[in-house]
């Protein structure tokens, strides 16, 4: 099963197949998180944007 | 995207061979199989890597390891590439530092999932030698990049509305290879070949 959405606002209207996928996809992630080289190609000349609307419970300053 | 077969171009029998005789020249240029380390890319490389580790070892007594490539995350083709793509997981055994790896791939053809291989191999650790057995090289005017394998199964020169297709028993009903052409004049796409 793929993922053929463009955005992701939400859980609530995913199939369990989109909601797997993504979880298998997360375990090759975290695979990567524990190699030397934490990194991949794959977003280079992309960025990725946080956005934070609520004041962070753990930043003071 | 259809297809219309045009040829077989080999059965299993001869797949098998193939494999048989790349595990011997693996063998001989690699003075025995001590120290090699066989790793399959993606799908159809890596059932072939098992095979001729299978082979390796009826020749020399030592079954190589065999680890298993998805370069997925690697290609560089990721933003022109229609459906997302599934990333399934990577997993070579022990260290790949100082090792003599051989890349097992089903077909060469414009050389660019070679050098996304290489790339991830690299960002595993630093091997003191990496060589490539393929199945099928498709020619080398096809290459987009300078890379050449070093054991071919079989050469089978194509033009770039043509595609082959490995069928492997791991994956597919019926096992063979097969040279398609595209079904109609659309727009041919070789995904990452």
């Amino acid at each position: 099963m793929n993922f053929n959405r463009k955005h992701l606002l939400g859980i609530r209207e995913l199939e369990a197949g989109e909601i797997t996928h993504l979880l298998d996809t997360a375990e090759t992630f975290r695979d990567i998180s524990r190699r030397e080289i934490k990194k991949v190609p794959a977003l280079r000349g992309r960025t990725v944007i946080n956005l934070f609307f609520e004041s962070s419970t753990r930043t003071r300053t | 995207m259809d297809f219309i077969e045009k040829a077989r171009i080999m059965d299993s029998p001869r797949i098998n061979r193939a494999l048989a005789r790349l595990a011997s020249e693996v063998v001989e240029e690699n003075h025995g199989a001590g120290d090699l380390y066989l790793v399959g890319i993606r799908r159809r490389g890596v059932p072939l890597a098992e095979r001729m580790a299978d082979k390796i070892a009826d020749l020399e007594g030592d079954r190589p390891p065999v680890g298993i490539l998805d370069i997925t995350l690697y290609r560089d083709d990721l933003s022109t590439v229609g459906a997302k793509p599934i990333v399934n997981r990577t997993d070579l055994p022990g260290d790949i530092e100082n090792r003599n790896i051989v890349l097992i791939d089903d077909v060469l053809y414009t050389g660019r999932t070679i050098r996304a291989a290489l790339d991830q191999l690299i960002d595993f650790g630093r091997p003191r030698r990496v060589q490539l057995a393929v199945l099928i090289d498709r020619g080398k005017e096809h290459r987009e990049l300078p890379i050449q394998a070093d054991y071919i199964g079989k050469l089978v020169p194509t033009k770039k509305s043509e595609i082959i297709k490995v069928m492997l028993q791991e994956f597919d009903e019926e096992e063979g290879v097969r040279l398609a052409t595209a079904a109609s004049n659309g727009r041919f796409f070789c995904i990452f070949c």
